[in-house]
């Protein structure tokens, strides 16, 4: 097996201090997945699940109060080596940053200073890695920007004249410069109308297609996941309930929440009647005992509501954490 | 067909620079459509398309350059009282998390609406009309008392702004992006209340979307917008079998919820403003089928038996 990130009971969150105490948010509870070379993974889950987090978490370098790591091992393998990401000195930590694993974070069209040209920024960020001669690190930054299928004349331009869907395309650009193992992209499709969006989908594919690397895609929309993902993980308050092939999933959905998230995805051509999931999803701060889902789930049992369920294996391939599937 | 709402030839001219440099950028141009009582009518289309212009000219936050609302037949420009007008016409916004001032509390909005439009004399009334409102979005006043934006989550805000748009009884709801920050998994709760409110009320309703699939879902018609025409409106039909070269690239972009259906055909983004420049069809630089003529001249309307409208030389 070809492992390029393995998370072993990530547990991550956010501590909050006020005059009355500190308070935890456990935005990530015990994460453990293994994200393959050549695959698109793709996690899932409603906003407040966590999935944010979890990538910060994996990208370490953007661990920054309040957020904190409470426990878990994040493994690296760069070169054939296994390395404990959280055990190594923070120099050795920015090497691997941006060369071994890159990050596109939320709303990383608005990354471009709006008073400097695209180009000033493709050079600070090879300069901070890459010793060279500035003339050619440009013409690098063209070459690497003509591959994506941007025109080059683009790094001349001031960010507010380009569009949405433009620089966000710059932005994975710059991600993607080093040409690093795994890609880490949180929303890259949200925010951006239709077309823009189709867009970025097909330039996250291509990218994964010519370099035969990894990308971990966050975003809520089960449509982008469908079309996208090979490997896919369902997240519900912080933690895990489903992983398997993308295929499979949308197949035969095994958790009631992921059922749910399928089901209430509209087509064009079929008027049926689809519902959204019931209820609201729950704060980390109260969070309902048992399986988290239970409130909303309407095949709840009454072990439901006393025991978290643990993820477990279904076949060869796929996992779910519910009762429902596993018992007792 | 009675008519709720009529919008003709509304155009909006946007001048941008000096007045020594300047450029012009047409949002709207020569929009006209009608809409029923108790229609659910869309707007889809892409960023930019003068959807939004629109939608804030019929809500009278925006005075059109040319062309007039009428509202039972009576043009809105020379509506006396625009207070009557608020009142029949309610807006609900893109972003819930930012309809609301976060230092507010959700409550007060209500009771700022009931006490504007004169709608109750006394607390206790006016607390039953807002419970009664947030009952017909499944909420409960207890659920919102007391409570700031942020200690709610984003489907109970959006479902609390649709609430208190519904408090002066419109006829008509004008929702700009109502889904597109909500949760996927919330997303159709919300689409189905609107479709609700329709059939209990009803009240007819503006749908403002890039999102075809939901558009397809609720709506009676739906228009295709692309940088101030309307290129296609008819019955959601239209995306089943589009005509127009702009629907169909709209609708191939739209990710299918079916992994096996995994399509690669390449998609074309054409910067903003060269469109708006144009002179003929504002879509000839990225359509796949344009002529010789599509460059030149703007494409007339042709309009269908079954009523559908397309705006395309191929078809004229």
């Amino acid at each position: 097996m070809n492992l390029l990130l393995r998370l072993e009971n990530l547990k991550a969150g956010y501590l909050l201090r006020s005059p009355n105490g500190c308070k935890i948010v456990p935005a990530v509870d015990g994460v453990s997945l293994d994200v393959l070379n050549n695959e698109i993974y793709g996690i899932a889950g409603e906003s407040g699940s966590g999935k944010s987090t979890l990538l910060k978490a994996v990208f370490v370098t953007a661990v920054e109060p309040p957020l904190r790591i409470f426990g878990g091992k994040v493994y690296y393998y760069p070169w054939g080596r296994e390395v404990n990401i959280f055990a190594l000195p923070e120099s050795e930590k920015k090497r691997l940053a941006w060369q071994y694993i890159s990050y596109i974070p939320q709303g990383s069209m608005s990354i471009f200073n709006p008073i400097r040209r695209i180009k000033a920024t493709f050079l600070d960020f090879f300069r901070s890695h890459v010793e060279g001669r500035e003339d050619e690190l440009l013409k690098m930054t063209r070459e690497h920007i003509r591959t994506l299928g941007l025109g080059p004349e683009v790094l001349d331009a001031y960010p507010h004249q380009l569009s949405g869907g433009m620089r966000q395309r710059l932005a994975i650009a710059l991600a993607t410069l080093l040409k690093p193992k795994v890609i880490l992209a949180d929303e890259p499709t949200t925010a951006l109308d239709v077309v823009a969006q189709k867009a970025v989908i097909q330039l996250l594919k291509e990218i994964q297609k010519e370099s035969h690397n990894t990308v971990v895609l966050v975003t809520h929309d089960m449509g982008v996941h469908a079309n996208i993902t090979t490997r896919m993980a369902i997240m519900y308050a912080g933690r895990i309930v489903e992983e398997g092939p993308t295929q499979d999933i949308f197949k035969e959905p095994l958790h009631p929440y992921t059922k749910y998230l399928i089901d209430s995805l509209p087509r064009i051509g079929d008027k049926q009647v689809r519902e959204g999931v019931p209820g609201n999803p729950p704060s980390f701060l109260n969070l309902p005992a048992g399986c988290a889902f239970h409130p909303r789930c309407p095949y709840a049992l009454e072990l439901c509501k006393k025991e978290t369920p643990s993820l477990v294996s279904v076949g060869a391939e796929r996992k779910v954490a519910c009762w429902l599937r596993s018992g007792r | 067909m009675q008519k709720l709402l009529e919008v003709r030839n509304l155009t909006k001219i946007f001048t941008l620079g000096s007045f020594v440099a300047r450029a012009k950028i047409v949002a709207v141009e020569k929009v006209s459509f009608s809409i029923a009582p108790g229609e659910i009518f869309t707007i889809a289309g892409e960023s930019g398309c003068g959807k939004t212009t629109t939608a804030r000219i019929i809500l009278g936050f925006e005075y059109p350059t040319w062309g007039e609302v009428l509202y039972r037949g009576q043009n809105l420009q020379y509506l006396g009282n625009r207070r009557t007008w608020f009142k029949e016409v309610q807006a609900v916004f893109q972003n819930p998390f930012e309809t609301f001032n976060p230092l507010k509390k959700v409550e007060n909005y209500f009771f700022a609406t009931v006490y504007n439009y004169g709608l109750a004399k006394t607390r206790a009334q006016a607390q039953e009309l807002i419970e009664d409102k947030l009952k017909a979005v499944g909420l409960a006043f207890a659920e919102i008392e007391g409570k700031y934006p942020g200690e709610l989550s984003g489907g109970q805000l959006q479902r609390a702004s649709i609430a208190r748009s519904l408090l002066t009884n419109p006829s008509l709801l004008v929702a700009d992006e109502p889904v597109s920050m909500v949760d996927a998994s919330l997303r159709m709760s919300i689409v189905n209340l609107f479709r609700k409110l329709r059939d209990a009320l009803g009240v007819s309703i503006i749908y403002i979307t890039h999102d075809l699939a939901t558009a397809y879902y609720i709506s009676d018609r739906i228009a295709i917008m692309l940088r101030g025409n309307i290129v296609e409106m008819g019955t959601p039909e239209i995306l089943v079998q589009p005509r127009h070269p702009y629907t169909r690239i709209l609708l191939h972009s739209v990710p299918k919820p079916d992994p096996e259906a995994k399509d690669d055909a390449p998609v074309q983004i054409l910067e903003e403003q060269e469109e708006y420049l144009l002179e003929g069809c504002k879509f000839a630089g990225r359509c796949p089928e344009a002529l010789a003529i599509c460059k030149h001249r703007p494409p007339q309307e042709k309009v269908y038996s079954d009523g559908t409208m397309v705006r395309c030389h191929r078809y004229s």
